[in-house]
């Protein structure tokens, strides 16, 4: 089985369209959505979901106001400003560490288990979809990312399927690099702008670090011709195949709001681009020595 | 004041805002100082060009044990004690994988044997300069370091004496994020009007309303798509601060790195009417 990832450091790029138009391609597959807090990619998959679960994961504190003395000890330790004024703990910004707990000398504070979000198996016309949603503000949007993907792992070796699909979060932290766990290829989505041009770097450097080897998908050509033969000589300098250009067009927003992926709203035209698109990531995965699980 | 600018949903616009609004800000005489707090992809220095006049490395503490001191396999409260399963008993010793220490401390705070020495680990860049009239600070995340929060706090914190700071927020509702918008006095919400666009604001809604942020909302990139944010936002009864309209020519500024303010007409005017409605909605708060 192998697994297959689309990011771009950046947000806005076209990752969720494109991974949308993937999916409709190619061989049976399992997909997972894991960008758990800015999920989009249901709204064009309009999954059935089949099965709910919670995700409980680290601590939260609380302090009971009849135990507290106000003796402050709970918030001069915290290292995450999460003691509030009148010494009651900010969910948002505790990370769960137990110092509060442990510092106490009334017994006031106290840890317990951590609700951060659901998880879902689900239905979709291109192949089950396991999707997430994070709470508000929650911590642990790494782990959760690492949920989905053990889950869409073992649906896929359920079902004896030998692709998973990954949609990935922008960005270079947490979440991105959870994502990129024991994945085989990354699709990098860029943009010929000066700000996506300084992202698609900085998350290359990232596969880099993780040895993950890497594709560049060109999105929104149109926009600044100079600046895609910059992203092209970048590319070749750094080994990195292209495996396509995609024009800067209004059918992608058009097929966003008929809930449709760019290979069904326009079958004939951006979808046969897709389609050519695929066939050359598909090569480069065959290409892409299996890894030991 | 502290304007945040966010979105749920990346790529919407919110570095066109924070520098298109600070550069406003300067042309009408007031001191600005914009925020980068998105430490992962940090692009505000493409528009306003900032010359970096300092530039220093943070860390964070990681623990140390020190193994003479260290009371061994019958204590192992650290080890017990951490919650992120930062430290390890591996066979003889404790072992301490800095890469899951969240730097809370608690292992030096319960060693009975004072063993637990600090450490560092380096979390990125933060770095400050001028830019034509306005103070840019931002930070740079290391490549592979995976917690972005306690550097955004670091660029907050160079940042603190400023007295009107735009920041610019990273994408996402998550844990970032919270710490980009604590603090803040006002939030602007970017969205483009599409399905992606608007459930991702419904997010951003929802995590301003929960941290009591008082804020409006930017329509970007206004009849790319469809009207069902306009909808969403008289039914929710949620101010429209302001418009910038689509176009291919506002794409192409975007991508050489210009302000829109200064190439673009319409969206100049969307940038003026956005200010003239923060000025009203935080009538309370000094800016001048």
């Amino acid at each position: 089985m192998k697994e297959l990832i689309v990011i771009s450091g950046k947000g806005g790029t076209g990752k969720t369209s494109i991974l949308a138009a993937l999916s409709s391609l190619g061989p049976k597959k399992v997909l997972a959505d894991c960008d758990v807090d800015a999920a989009d990619l249901h709204l064009i998959l309009h999954p059935e979901i089949l099965e709910t679960f919670e995700f409980i994961s680290g601590k939260e504190a609380h302090i009971d106001p009849d135990l507290c003395t106000a003796c402050g000890i709970c918030a001069e330790h915290c290292a995450f400003e999460a003691i509030s004024p009148d010494f009651q703990v900010v969910p948002e910004h505790c990370e769960g560490c137990g110092v509060c707990a442990f510092m106490c000398p009334e017994e006031a504070a106290s840890m317990s288990p951590r609700s951060c979000g659901f998880w879902y198996k689900s239905r979709t016309r291109f192949g089950p979809l396991v999707h997430a949603a994070l709470k508000m503000g929650e911590e642990n949007s790494g782990k959760l990312v690492t949920t989905v993907r053990e889950a869409a792992r073992d649906l896929a070796e359920e079902k004896g399927v030998d692709l998973v699909l990954v949609d990935g979060s922008p960005g270079i932290g947490c979440p991105v690099i959870a994502s990129l766990a024991n994945i085989d290829l990354a699709v990098l989505v860029a943009e010929p702008t000066i700000s996506a041009v300084h992202d698609l770097k900085r998350v290359f450097e990232l596969t880099q670090h993780f040895k993950i080897p890497a594709l560049v998908l060109v999105n929104k050509v149109d926009i600044n011709p100079e600046l895609v033969k910059e992203i092209h000589a970048y590319c070749r300098e750094n080994n990195v195949p292209v495996v396509g250009e995609i024009p800067y067009d209004r059918k992608f927003t058009q097929a966003q709001i008929a809930g449709k992926s760019i290979t069904e709203f326009d079958p004939k035209g951006l979808g046969k681009d897709m389609e050519r698109i695929w066939e050359k990531i598909e090569k480069h995965l065959e290409d892409v020595a299996v890894k030991t699980k | 004041m502290n304007i945040a600018i966010a979105s749920g949903k990346g790529g919407t616009g919110k570095t066109t805002v924070a520098v298109n609004l600070a550069a406003l800000m300067k042309e009408k005489n007031l001191d600005a100082a914009v925020v980068d707090c998105d430490v992962e992809e940090p692009n505000v220095q493409f528009f306003l060009n900032p010359t970096w006049d300092k530039e220093w490395t943070e860390t964070m503490f990681v623990p140390r044990i020190d193994e003479d001191k260290c009371l061994g396999e019958s204590c192992r409260k650290c080890v017990e004690l951490c919650e992120f399963k930062a430290l390890i008993w591996m066979v003889n010793s404790v072992m301490v994988f800095d890469e899951l220490c969240h730097g809370c401390n608690l292992c030096k705070l319960a060693c009975p044997a004072d063993a637990v020495l600090d450490s560092t680990r380096e979390l990125g860049r933060v770095r400050s300069g001028g830019a034509d009239g306005i103070t840019v600070y931002g930070g740079l995340l290391r490549v592979g370091e995976a917690m972005a929060t306690p550097l955004i706090r670091n660029v907050k914190r160079a940042a603190q004496e400023e007295k009107n700071q735009i920041w610019d927020c990273p994408p996402g509702t998550s844990c970032p994020v919270i710490a980009s918008l604590n603090g803040a006095d006002f939030a602007v919400l970017v969205c483009e009007p599409t399905p992606f666009g608007l459930h991702d604001l419904k997010l951003a809604v929802e995590l301003v309303r929960v941290l009591s942020i008082p804020f409006g909302v930017v329509v970007n990139r206004a009849g790319m798509g469809d009207r069902r944010v306009e909808e969403y936002l008289k039914q929710e009864n949620i101010d429209l601060l302001a418009s910038i309209p689509h176009s291919l020519e506002a794409a192409q500024a975007y991508s050489r790195g210009e302000l829109l303010i200064h190439s673009i007409p319409e969206a100049a005017a969307g940038f003026e009417t956005l200010w003239s409605n923060i000025l009203r909605k935080t009538a309370d708060k000094a800016t001048a």
